[in-house]
């Protein structure tokens, strides 16, 4: 093969596409927080007792799970564009990746949540607990370790699919090599350094995340007994 | 005093309690016998206000467990429980386990609420696993934890339901050997259990449950020596 | 708010389009889903019983294709296959991509699967004279099959739906071919509707069926 690799223009747009990574690490992580309330929120209302919210969150859940998370960011661009809401791509990409986040991790949360045996809930409300406080003080830390294993990998796949950026406009890390690389056509060497770039960040907070968790919930810090 | 007074209880069609009258008197210990089945943790649900009932009524002191009116809450504080599963929160310390109700439902300081978990610790005997999480716990430190949890609310009542049927057999004296002490220090206590030895010997009265009535209630020595409705008789034949 | 007009732009050779596309998304991800399978099942296999070395490499590169978006990988391969000097149409490139990625995915869940299976029963039919691949065959397949065959389902659910990436380096499947459409005529809801339930109606029985399985043999 007669190709000539040429490495300096991506060495040069380094800057450009670090910026590009903060934009994806922002979008990542406003969706994730955006999603992870909706996600709660979802959770309680599939559990309730009216019939009307846990239509709604059913509907909701199911969609976002069972469709393409780029059928939801074409959801958000087109269908929102065609009854003439017009929103610029970041905030577009948001929407999109925490409707999805708020469905899985609505579902992680019911299923953390049924996994508690409800005899803690008895014992709380035993010692005089208010059903508010044992939800606090017993339940909310007990759901919070279950689910951060799978919020992690969420995270991570946030961050990934925050590439679909790329394809409404948005300069995140993909969309910002895509801008460059269509002013020299070094689609490889571009979308290389992209690729290892995404992988410093996924495995940067894969550590972190790790970390944390490690901190905050502590390695001998059993299951429930 | 907690008075139990014709208590009809059903979940769904299936009626579980079929007209419970009980009184247990201050420092007296009650003994709860019966068959798989036969309704007694259901109530002790219902004396601690954690399941509603169909008819009757439960006083504890002369409140109304089951009026609209009273504060439940406030009530369970007075009535400390210790369950068959072991059910301490596994994301608290031993210490955390303890100081919580105290902290939060009596709203004492922190450091309080600590040194009365710290005493209570020490009182089951777990003085030295303070710092631990319940999954370094055997199942009887976890049941003694249980305790010391609720005895840090400073109850007047204890309910016992089936305390040590989880554990393995060696486990068993030390939870046994904790609830006698109480027993001791005068504690008025509901225990449901499967221990005949330690019903016999530190109960001041048995109750056997069948089908959701009382058949027999009296002192150890009648319930045991002189068993005399026929389905105690072929009960206490097989837990022989 | 404009009102929004149904079937108004629409011809019958749009939905004649929409269809085609449809069935290319079937195919795309049934061929990866099917060759990424197998793949990841090998790979599983020897993750769960290679050496530490071998363990630590496979996992290290099959790591690769869970932390770079699916959608750099397709650009990245077609970029090479083109400079490389033998480019290929879009439905191989997108297929192979796929096919790796899926294997990746797979290659972690076969892996659970091995070993999910306790020791003591691989000991067990060791002991009856079973050889490795005996044991393997119907011992290991068996039983670990029926603890990660929910989170197969789960894969190969969200490779179909992956899938629609693959409209990034020219492969008109049926997101695609709707974006063309949405942005000729003014069909938006019509058309995005039509798309979602295609994949809603693919995905939705299978993850209910699934589950269905799992509490099947949970209670077994
Ligand atoms: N939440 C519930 N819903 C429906 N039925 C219940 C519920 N809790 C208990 N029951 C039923 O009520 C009956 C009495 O149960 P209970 O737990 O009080 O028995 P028990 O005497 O404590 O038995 P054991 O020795 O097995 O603990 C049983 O038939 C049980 O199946
Ligand atoms: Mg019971």
């Amino acid at each position: 093969m007669d190709y000539q690799f040429l490495w300096r223009p991506v060495i040069q747009s380094l800057p450009q596409m670090l910026g590009g990574a903060s934009v994806t690490l922002q979008v990542s992580v406003l969706s994730m927080a955006i999603g992870m309330v909706l996600a709660l929120i979802l959770c309680f209302a599939k559990m309730s007792s009216f019939a009307g919210l846990r239509f709604v969150a059913n509907i909701w859940i199911e969609i976002a799970r069972n469709t393409p998370a780029l059928f939801q960011l074409y959801f958000f661009k087109f269908g929102l564009g065609a009854v003439g809401i017009l929103i610029d791509s970041y905030i577009t990409v948001v929407m999109a990746l925490a409707f999805n986040t708020a469905g899985y991790m609505a579902e992680t949360f019911r299923g953390g949540y049924a996994a508690i045996p409800n005899t803690q809930l008895r014992s709380a409300r035993s010692l005089g607990m208010t059903a508010f406080q044992a939800q606090v003080h017993v339940m909310f830390p007990q759901l919070l370790r279950a689910v951060y294993h799978p919020m992690t990998n969420q995270f991570i796949w946030v961050i990934l699919m925050s590439s679909l950026g790329m394809l409404v406009g948005l300069r995140e890390l993909s969309g910002e090599t895509q801008f460059l690389y269509s002013k020299t056509f070094r689609a490889f060497e571009y979308f290389a350094a992209t690729a290892i770039i995404y992988y410093l960040i996924a495995k940067l907070v894969l550590g972190l995340m790790t970390l944390i968790g490690n901190k905050v919930f502590g390695l001998n810090r059993g299951g429930v007994a | 005093m907690i008075s139990v007074k014709n208590v009809r209880k059903s979940f769904g069609d299936v009626e579980v309690l079929k007209g419970i009258d009980l009184e247990v008197n201050q420092g007296e210990v009650l003994s709860v016998i019966g068959a798989s089945g036969s309704g007694k943790s259901t109530l002790l649900y219902c004396i601690n206000g954690l399941e509603p009932v169909q008819q009757g009524v439960i006083e504890v002191d002369g409140m109304s467990v089951h009026d609209k009116k009273t504060n439940l809450n406030h009530l369970r504080q007075k009535i400390g429980m210790v369950f068959q599963q072991w059910n301490a929160f596994p994301h608290l310390t031993t210490l955390e386990n303890v100081a919580l109700a105290p902290r939060k439902v009596k709203t004492l300081p922190k450091a309080e609420a600590e040194a009365l978990a710290e005493s209570q610790l020490k009182h089951v005997g777990l003085g030295d696993k303070m710092h631990l999480y319940p999954n370094a716990l055997s199942g009887g430190q976890q049941q003694r934890l249980a305790i010391a949890r609720a005895l840090a609310m400073e109850p007047n009542y204890m309910l016992f339901d089936e305390a040590t049927s989880a554990l393995d057999p060696e486990l068993v004296g030390e939870v046994l050997d904790t609830m006698r002490l109480l027993a001791e220090e005068g504690m008025t206590m509901i225990v449901v259990t499967h221990e005949m030895g330690f019903s016999r010997d530190v109960s001041d009265r048995v109750a056997f449950f069948h089908k959701g009535v009382i058949e027999e209630i009296g002192e150890p020595e009648q319930v045991f020596g002189q068993p005399s409705s026929e389905h105690l008789q072929k009960f206490l034949a097989k837990v022989r | 708010m404009t009102t929004v007009a149904v079937f108004g732009d629409l011809q019958p050779q749009d939905l004649l389009f929409l269809g085609e596309a449809a069935l290319r998304t079937l195919l795309i991800s049934s061929v990866a889903i099917a060759t990424g399978s197998l793949a990841g099942i090998v790979f599983g296999w020897m993750m769960a019983a290679g050496n530490r070395t071998v363990q630590f490499a496979m996992n290290a590169l099959l790591d690769i294709f869970r932390s770079v978006p699916l959608l750099i990988q397709l650009i990245l391969f077609d970029a090479f296959v083109s400079i490389a000097g033998f480019p290929m149409p879009a439905f191989w490139s997108g297929t192979m991509v796929l096919s790796v990625y899926t294997s990746a995915l797979v290659a972690s869940v076969a892996r659970g699967g091995i070993e999910s299976v306790p020791a003591s029963l691989r000991r067990a039919s060791r002991s009856l004279g079973l050889s490795y691949w005996q044991d393997m065959r119907y011992v290991v397949w068996p039983v670990g099959l029926r603890s990660v065959f929910p989170s197969w389902v789960g894969v190969s659910l969200s490779v179909m739906k992956d899938s629609a990436l693959v409209s990034v380096i020219g492969y008109i499947e049926l997101l695609k071919a709707s974006q063309i459409l949405i942005t000729r005529t003014a069909e938006t809801f019509f058309i995005l509707g039509i798309a979602g339930l295609f994949y809603f109606a693919l995905s939705f029985p299978l993850s209910r069926a699934g589950q269905y399985v799992e509490r099947r043999w949970q209670q077994s």
